[in-house]
């Protein structure tokens, strides 16, 4: 298992290779090079020629390209152009909320979505499959932004149950170490800023759900009626076990494998693309930093979160590996 | 009394829009205690959907209906609460599958899917349980018990898999087992060291055992009783040699007939009973098999052949029936009916009795 792991880790090397090989590229073959990007339309040929110089354009194409890496390796992913600030920090900063939006969001998800579906499936035909199916149709149908609004509006203008915006109330004054505020209160034992970051999320983490959890209960659905028509699940009912045996230990477990690899796509899907939500709820992640980045035409940024995304991807893919050898003996890796 | 009375058992699958399907149509046969009874007949018959509704593990579904009565020691198993027959079941009765690989589950060690039975109906855990399942691997013949109780059935060969299931099965020492095409999916020297296998456990035991097969070699094997099944109902039931003997069904002696057989001329055909089990008749509209019998007569159509039972205890459903060997035939049925279809004598057993 852990050399598994860490053959897996080590796979991250040439895909991040790769990687690093198409946004060069990609930077080379900007309109205008990457002086106009960072000048843009106004810059005079003196200032190009000089910002060329500065960035070492006028150099030989391999040595920019080992100086490219050089700094990628060093985790110097350059400065935003917009903010000033070295994208490392900035990521730093907005990174761990979308981490914890997504968790939350996949954790409510995943604890409503798979019950759903297995009773949905169990009630085949009556008014609680056609409720679920349908309402997970609803769920899919859904714009989040729109979602995000109702809730908003509902929940916190009207009943006041829960914060509007932001990550945390700052004049807590929490103490600041991974920058994952529930963690951090968890860590440093302060209790209620762990307590009011997580009742932050629990909004956004809803609307941002919607999707996977409709997704989450017709996967689960659909598979579960495969197994339960499986001759497995009649020896096991022919040994006279308890219902609840049958359920948990024959029937779920192995219609469990199909969920567990949409949520691992579900997952990185979330993580990369949280935009709106995080809009609607004035949530400092990493969505609307991102999209902010793309109209400025911040390519160190936009760089710097293609980068991490592809990282992300393939921690996440792993995880999914992972959980399936556990589940499943015949796939089990050595 | 016998241990288990199946008596005027229906199943019928009713759908919307199409015609209600008559899965099993009023099958009765009983079976004794420590006694060995077959269920024979071709795919699709009923034999398969008999056992399972005995079993009450028919898939839940609208439409289905199940009649009759199957009474197992007094109790009318049909009549029983899920409860109660799930109290029943792996413990006094129990049940093997035709597929062995899809009948276990996959993801789930051998062991444990033995000491479920165990921990369920008797009580046994942790090292009791682990002990008593590696004696059950043991006796059915699985070497190095131990060592396998930890492996997947994805692990283990076609054989040692229905060696398991068969474990699973006499786990709580049952009094019924019903055994559905067991050998079905094993290879030929696999089959025979299985069935082997089954009349050691009966033997030993005292179990009774239901065997469904489609396999008259089998059933020449094993069986002390066997009954006839098609399109549904019991079309013949006699002891095994009788029956091999002088069937008194046309299906049966196609049955027999079709049997390939080492002994016959090089060059002879076989002979495949024509037609295929898709024409079959509605029982009310007269006898099932007559669009493929060749002794059918103007009174096959039209009512349902009764039940015939004869002197020595054998019954079977059918107004022209073959003649028995060395008794003239009666002049006046045999009138205008063509020649059975197997015309020479019938085949004899594969495997000859033993005393």
């Amino acid at each position: 298992m852990f050399r598994f792991i860490v053959r897996r880790l080590l796979q991250l090397i040439p895909t991040l290779f790769g990687l690093s090989l198409l946004l060069f590229i990609w930077l080379r073959r900007l309109p205008g090079g990457p002086e106009t990007a960072i000048l843009g339309e106004r810059g005079t040929p003196e200032m190009r020629a000089a910002i060329r110089r500065n960035l070492g354009l006028d150099e030989p194409i391999l040595i920019q390209y080992g100086r490219f890496v050089r700094r990628l390796i060093k985790l110097d992913l350059g400065t935003s152009t917009s903010t000033k600030r070295p994208v490392v920090t900035e990521f730093f900063e907005r990174f761990p909320g979308t981490v914890e939006l997504t968790v939350m969001a996949m954790i409510i998800a995943i604890g409503i979505g798979i019950p759903l579906g297995y009773l949905a499936a169990r009630r085949r035909g009556r008014l609680f499959d056609h409720l679920s199916v349908g309402g997970s149709l609803i769920g899919i149908c859904i714009p989040v932004f729109f979602l995000a609004y109702v809730l908003k509006a509902l929940f916190s203008e009207n009943l006041g149950w829960f914060p509007s915006s932001g990550r945390q109330d700052p004049t807590l004054g929490a103490t600041r170490i991974t920058n994952f505020f529930v963690l951090d209160g968890l860590m440093t034992r302060e209790w209620d800023a762990a307590a009011d970051a997580l009742w932050h999320l629990v909004l956004p983490g809803l609307a941002l759900a919607s999707i996977p959890l409709a997704i989450i209960v017709r996967i689960t659905r659909a598979s579960v009626l495969e197994v339960l028509n499986e001759d497995f699940v009649r020896t096991a009912e022919a040994k006279g076990l308890t219902e609840s045996t049958v359920r948990r230990r024959h029937v779920l477990r192995n219609a469990m494998l199909p969920v567990v690899t949409s949520i691992g796509l579900l997952t990185g899907g979330l993580l990369s693309g949280a935009v709106l939500t995080e809009t609607v709820f004035a949530f400092s992640g990493i969505g609307a930093f991102v999209a902010e980045a793309i109209s400025q035409r911040d390519y160190p940024v936009l760089m710097g979160f293609i980068l991490i995304i592809a990282v992300v991807y393939v921690l996440v893919n792993l995880l999914v590996d992972l959980s399936y050898s556990v589940i499943d003996p015949r796939v089990r890796v050595r | 009394m016998a241990l288990l009375e199946v008596d005027d058992l229906s199943v019928t699958f009713a759908r919307r829009g199409q015609r209600t399907v008559h899965a099993v149509d009023g099958v009765s046969f009983s079976v004794d205690a420590g006694e060995v009874v077959g269920l024979v007949g071709e795919s699709g018959c009923g034999k398969s959907v008999t056992s399972l509704a005995i079993m009450g593990l028919l898939p839940r579904q609208p439409g289905l209906r199940v009649g009759g009565r199957a009474v197992f020691d007094g109790t009318d198993l049909l009549q029983l609460d899920d409860r109660s027959r799930r109290d029943i079941r792996g413990r006094d009765v129990a049940m093997i599958f035709q597929d062995p690989l899809s009948s276990l589950n996959p993801v789930i060690p051998i062991g444990l899917q033995v000491t479920e039975v165990l921990t369920r109906h008797r009580g046994m855990k942790g090292e009791a349980a682990q002990k008593e399942a590696a004696d059950l691997l043991d006796r059915v013949g699985i070497p190095d018990p131990r060592r396998r109780l930890k492996e997947y059935p994805h692990q283990l060969s076609g054989g040692m898999r229905q060696r398991a299931l068969i474990a699973m099965a006499v786990a709580c020492q049952p009094r019924l087992l019903i055994a559905d095409e067991p050998t079905t999916a094993l290879d030929v020297t696999i089959q025979a060291q299985i069935l082997e296998l089954l009349k050691e456990l009966v033997r030993d035991s005292g179990t009774a055992l239901v065997m469904i097969t489609h396999d008259l070699g089998v059933v020449a094997g094993m069986c002390d009783t066997i009954n006839v099944l098609y399109a549904g109902r019991v079309v013949e039931t006699a002891r095994r040699r009788p029956l091999f003997r002088e069937p008194r069904h046309p299906y049966t002696v196609g049955l027999l007939g079709s049997v390939p057989r080492l002994d016959a001329g090089r060059g002879e055909r076989l002979n495949p009973i024509p037609g295929s089990v898709r024409d079959v008749l509605a029982w009310p509209d007269g006898c099932a098999f007559a669009p493929r019998c060749t002794r059918r007569i103007d009174e096959c159509v039209g009512a349902p052949p009764e039940l015939t039972l004869t002197y020595d205890g054998r019954s079977y459903r059918c107004v022209n029936p073959p003649p028995v060997p060395g008794t003239p035939p009666p002049a006046a049925t045999d009138a205008g009916a063509p020649e059975p279809a197997t015309g020479g004598p019938v085949p004899a057993p594969r495997e000859e009795e033993k005393p």
